[in-house]
């Protein structure tokens, strides 16, 4: 009786410790403090919230999800170690970090482990180096800025623009890309104004905006900054359409910003607002969870986890060697795996083509006035 | 040239600022040789206290209050007696080190028990131009302005023209003399601690609504004010106050007329072009010791 009894005990034990063996490990790498600790938080948030939905469900191929988080503190100095030291836990797949500077560090480390890294970056040149293990979660530059330029050239009619961007990997990367393409459809850039990130006084900034009187004005710096920008070009009194992309129409921004956002417009891949149910849906579980409305990192952050378990339930099993490889090409529908959200189509660089939006803050709200198709 | 008005009028708004936090480095200094490295953070606690007592209902006025009173609670007794006191017996650099981890603990603290987030903070002053000589001014630019003079106008009057200021100003030159002739040198230290509570509590209040409320902030403001003391004068008042107005205009011309890119820098070209030619700052007096 005694030994059964211990067998027992054993075999319980056997079989708790296999069941917490078999959990899938994802590593996330974020900016959970510094210039970009709105974008990390957001990013770990949908990340959580999703984690949370699936394993409610019974989890992926019936094993459970599990996830640590790292802070880059925005810096992609610390990002590299932080990638380093997550990759050396040999996770399944890498998620993060959401700076284009911090994932252009760390990407490499990530293809040389062989694990599929899934991040919120948006520079253009991030996917432009063959690397085959390096996956978006939102347009890059190449994909939106073009937009971006048309509806600046087409729908604002602006024959001159002055471009005011964040000197850094993203802002670099989209001011380029923007000022070719409004080059090619013949809008001229008067004012081409580089600034820094953290920076707290754009008055000399705009200062240089009005002297230009430009037909538009084209800003592309990160969030905080973005809010203060906007709150400078109200209080100077600059008329001229203000157009950007995702960081300058955010849930946070619009916040910090108050009234001077209203009137902004931006193109954006995902916001939720968006005329989506699901993603109407996401956004009530993620405001019952966090007590405010995620930005567009929020979204970002869920979906990776999302692609992580359509593309494990495509595969069958969980080899991260294949990953990769099943995630290029794939198209995933939102009617097999809501929590995809929309309907998106992985390339054989890891960009992303689905539906995106135009939209402009109205009284404090994103409005969203265009649904832009899927290209392919 | 149209610009170079609102540019000026800006740059002394922030520059006042910096003054604000600059004077308190040199009362610290002059009064108990401490170099407080956590006084950017100093500047960005207040504004925390501040949301953190409108998060728990009270109105912004009294959220203001409550703010300055923990401020200085914190930022001065707290700090002198539990910091300061203790670690100044082992000398200058121990201490200095003391408030770089300060600096450290608080910046934690805020993003741990607050948010990592930017938050938005209310202004007193209300928002909206004014016209001056033909140009539309910002009513926050003048509101901080005038209220960062007047704070350091009030400070300099306690300083000179008060018998408080003038034990004050004993306790600082030559505490053993001062405590023949009877000046209560402890009170004296304490009350100067207290009074750069107060300020950095009036620039938060300040300043946040245009920084925003953010852990981090106090960084780049703490940068500025050590740059502007040593630029101004480490060892005088007054020249904290030069010195902050002057990186304030500086920092805005350079980025108009020299380049954006490189705005950060042209301050720094500044620090180093007056440590070089005149090490006790513009209007410091040079200190000499005896071996």
């Amino acid at each position: 009786m005694k030994s059964t009894l211990v067998a027992g005990a054993l075999l319980a034990f056997a079989t708790a410790t296999s069941v917490h063996a078999q959990a899938i490990k994802l590593a996330d790498v974020a900016e959970l403090s510094g210039g970009g600790a709105t974008v990390g938080t957001n990013w770990k948030n949908g990340i959580d919230l999703a984690i949370e939905e699936i394993n409610a469900k019974g989890g992926v191929l019936g094993r459970k999800l599990e996830v640590t988080h790292a802070d880059s503190q925005s810096n992609p100095g610390v990002a590299r170690a932080q990638v380093q030291k997550a990759l050396d836990a040999e996770p399944y797949v890498l998620l993060g970090p959401g700076y284009s500077g911090s994932v252009k560090v760390t990407a490499p480390l990530a293809a040389e482990a062989g694990i599929a890294q899934i991040m919120g970056g948006e520079a253009a040149e991030l996917t432009q180096a063959g690397n085959k293990f390096l996956f978006r979660t939102s347009f890059g530059q190449q994909s939106s800025m073009p937009k971006v330029a048309k509806y600046i050239h087409d729908d604002m009619k602006a024959k001159t623009v002055a471009v005011v961007w964040v000197n850094n990997d993203f802002g670099r990367g989209g001011r380029d890309v923007v000022v070719k393409e409004l080059d090619r459809l013949g809008s001229k850039v008067v004012a081409d104004l580089s600034t820094e990130a953290g920076q707290a006084d754009f008055a000399a900034d705009v200062g240089k905006i009005k002297a230009a009187n430009p037909d538009a004005v084209f800003v592309y710096l990160n969030e905080e900054e973005s809010a203060r920008i906007l709150k400078e070009l109200k209080r100077q009194g600059v008329t001229a359409p203000l157009m950007g992309e995702t960081t300058l129409i955010g849930q946070k921004v619009i916040e910090l910003a108050g009234d001077a956002a209203n009137g902004a417009r931006g193109h954006v891949g995902l916001t939720t607002d968006a005329p989506v149910d699901l993603i109407k849906a996401f956004r009530d579980k993620f405001a019952k969870k966090y007590n405010y409305v995620p930005d567009h990192n929020g979204l970002k952050g869920y979906l990776a986890v999302y692609m992580v378990k359509a593309t494990t339930e495509k595969m069958g099993k969980v080899d991260s060697k294949a990953f990769a490889d099943t995630l290029h090409g794939l198209t995933i529908k939102a009617a097999d795996e809501p929590g995809i959200l929309m309907d998106v189509t992985f390339s054989e660089t890891g960009d992303i083509d689905r539906q995106s939006f135009l939209v402009e803050v109205v009284e404090g709200k994103q409005v969203v006035k265009q649904v832009l198709p899927k290209v392919k | 040239m149209s610009n170079l008005f609102d540019l000026l009028v800006a740059g002394l708004a922030t520059g006042a600022i910096y003054a604000l936090v600059a004077v308190g480095f040199t009362l610290l200094w002059q009064t108990s040789q401490t170099i407080n490295f956590a006084q950017g953070e100093f500047v960005m606690l207040p504004a925390f206290l501040m949301l953190a007592a409108m998060h728990a209902g009270a109105p912004f006025w009294l959220a203001i209050i409550l703010g300055i009173l923990l401020s200085m609670l914190l930022l001065g007794l707290a700090f002198k007696m539990l910091l300061v006191d203790p670690m100044l017996r082992h000398g200058v650099l121990p201490l200095a080190i003391a408030t770089m981890a300060l600096a450290i603990g608080i910046k934690e603290a805020v993003k741990q028990f607050f948010s990592a987030e930017a938050s938005p903070f209310p202004s007193i002053v209300p928002t909206g131009d004014i016209s001056i000589l033909g140009h539309a001014v910002s009513l926050q630019s003048i509101g901080v302005l005038v209220l960062a003079i007047l704070a350091v106008f009030g400070l300099t009057s306690l300083l000179n023209r008060t018998s408080l200021g003038h034990q004050m100003q004993a306790a600082a030159q030559n505490p053993t003399v001062a405590r023949i002739i009877g000046v209560p040198v402890e009170r004296m230290i304490l009350l100067t601690f207290l009074i750069n509570a107060f300020l950095v509590a009036l620039a938060s209040l300040l300043i946040t609504p245009i920084y925003l409320a953010k852990f981090s902030s106090g960084e780049v403001l703490g940068q500025a004010a050590f740059i502007a003391a040593i630029v101004g004068g480490f060892n005088q008042v007054r020249g904290a106050i030069a010195g902050g107005l002057l990186i304030g205009v500086l920092d805005n011309l350079a980025a108009a007329y020299v380049s954006t890119q490189y705005r950060a820098a042209v301050p720094m070209i500044f620090l180093i072009a007056v440590i070089l030619f005149r090490p006790q700052g513009l209007l410091g007096r040079a200190e000499e010791r005896t071996v």
